[in-house]
């Protein structure tokens, strides 16, 4: 960040006294907590329910990673082109890094952490395991939770749709044929 | 990223109340928060319109009407989509990456911002987004810049892949304001840089774009999306075309055709439309028709490959679109 907290917290209270002085709309901003101006966002994670008050800046990467302890999904562009911090909102594979977190109000957050079922790991984690689909393993939690999405697609058939669909993921280890591999064991199972 | 004030609104007219100078609408944010992060975008209020009820996608007599709200994977994946116009779905799939594409809204794709490096690197001049500061392009790294449509001011290629295919097909836009409604031709909604490259479209202080309509051309179900870049997959078009084409008993009833990737907004081919009418639907037609498609284009150190990528990618989607091999 580019600006300091003292400047920010003046900032934001100037801008919610304001709002709260002048606007028939108050209710309609979000409201925020208190007067340092971070909002309250109450959300599930893993099928928990979770509350945090957060800076609106905040991506919902960095709220799983710093606030909740969840570094599992990692960080690496933090620009949306990597895929390494894939997570699921509303069932649906997102980039974290270029999501807001006050965004996520209400909804459902699933990350790696969350896929297995206790010790029973997800069929996409055995055929990872399996094919060796990594070398270094920061890309994998990404590449799982993209993955995970990808062997339901019902017209994701071939190696070439496979490879196509998760082009956004990104591999430096180039781990690609094992990958490919354990998507397609994944899929049939 | 700067700080902000982060809003929600859950009808229009909340959500235009909110905006004001400085303000931005956040939707799948895949933009904005990208450029918000580089500092290139520092709007001190957020208004978050993922609740305003732009959603749906529906077969009027006016046309396909899109939602602006509806997530690029979704208008992909529906069927009345795919049947009516396969033209879009193929433009979408070919765009982003699976993640991007379940986050991106329509109407964000269509206000996403070019990807010429000099605008999105805050240290550099850029007429766009500092007005008069210069432009390094014209004499920079080049290569993936306009050819059509430029200025002095600014050769920046506008992103968008959908849009391409829209403009196309003649489609629309509801704009919602302050003072109501108005609807505007896509390919009219973009402005030519000249010399306020800053301004991009027709989009006035808070208003916002509601919904996309696509006119219905039974025809152009015979339609392709043929995107040219450095890699297969998840990569900018370096030359892309849409066209749609009519054909029947071997002659060229109708067509329509713009190109990605050559323009300072989505390029619709006109003069290679009328050339292309009435005539015989054979590769030899078709080259001789794309020859018009460079008129008046001006390139630059490192693009004038996109002169002859582009008439030969317009050859290759009307051979495809026609279903002559």
């Amino acid at each position: 960040m580019t600006t300091s907290r003292r400047q920010f917290f003046g900032r934001a209270a100037a801008v919610s006294a304001g709002v709260a002085l002048t606007s028939p709309l108050a209710e309609a901003i979000a409201a925020p907590a208190n007067d340092t101006g971070l909002v309250d966002v109450a959300f599930r994670v893993n099928g928990e329910r979770r509350r945090l008050s957060l800076d609106p800046c905040v991506t919902l990467l960095d709220a799983l990673r710093e606030r909740l302890q969840l570094t599992g999904t990692k960080k690496g562009c933090d620009r949306g082109q990597c895929g390494a911090c894939t997570v699921h909102v509303d069932d649906r594979r997102v980039l974290s890094c270029l999501t807001l977190a006050v965004t996520v109000q209400g909804k459902d957050v699933t990350t790696i952490e969350g896929i297995s079922d206790g010790d029973e790991l997800h069929p996409v984690q055995r055929a990872f395991i399996e094919h060796d689909g990594f070398q270094c393993g920061f890309c994998t939690s990404g590449q799982i939770m993209s993955a995970v999405e990808v062997v339901e697609e019902r017209e994701v058939r071939t190696d070439d749709q496979i490879r196509e669909a998760m082009s956004g993921n990104i591999c430096r280890c180039g781990a690609y044929p094992n990958i490919l591999a354990a998507i397609k064991q994944a899929r049939e199972s | 990223m700067r700080a902000f004030d982060y809003a929600t609104a859950s009808t229009v007219d909340d959500a235009l109340k909110l905006a004001r100078p400085g303000s931005a609408f956040l939707a799948g944010g895949t933009t904005l928060v990208d450029l918000m992060k580089l500092d290139v975008l520092t709007p001190d209020r957020v208004i978050d319109v993922n609740s305003l009820p732009l959603k749906g996608i529906r077969l009027h007599a006016g046309g396909l009407r899109i939602g602006a709200l509806e997530r690029m994977s979704d208008v992909a994946a529906h069927p009345v989509v795919r049947a009516v116009h396969p033209m879009i779905s193929k433009a979408l799939l070919l765009s982003a990456s699976g993640q991007l594409r379940n986050m991106a809204s329509i109407g964000g794709n269509l206000m996403q911002r070019t990807r010429c490096d000099y605008f999105r690197d805050v240290t550099s001049a850029c007429n766009k987004r500092r007005p008069g500061s210069g432009c390094p392009a014209l004499t920079g790294v080049n290569r993936g810049h306009a050819i059509l449509g430029t200025s002095d001011s600014c050769v920046a290629t506008h992103a968008s892949d959908v849009a391409v295919a829209f403009v196309a097909l003649g489609a629309q836009v509801v704009l919602r304001g302050k003072d109501g409604g108005r609807t505007v031709a896509l390919e009219d909604f973009y402005l030519l840089p000249g010399s306020t490259p800053d301004r991009e479209n027709v989009l006035g202080p808070g208003e916002l774009i509601a919904e996309v309509v696509v006119p219905v051309l039974p025809w152009a179900r015979h339609s392709t999306y043929l995107k040219i870049r450095d890699r297969q997959s998840y990569e900018f078009a370096l030359t892309s075309v849409a066209a749609a084409v009519d054909v029947k008993r071997g002659v060229v009833q109708d067509v329509r055709l713009a190109a990605g990737g050559v323009g300072t907004k989505p390029w619709r081919l006109r003069a290679v439309e009328e050339a292309l009418k009435g005539g015989v639907a054979v590769e030899r037609t078709f080259a001789d028709a794309a020859e018009s498609a460079v008129d008046g284009a001006r390139p630059l150190a490192h693009n004038a490959f996109k002169t002859s990528l582009l008439k030969r990618s317009i050859v290759r989607a009307l051979l495809d679109a026609a279903g002559v091999r």
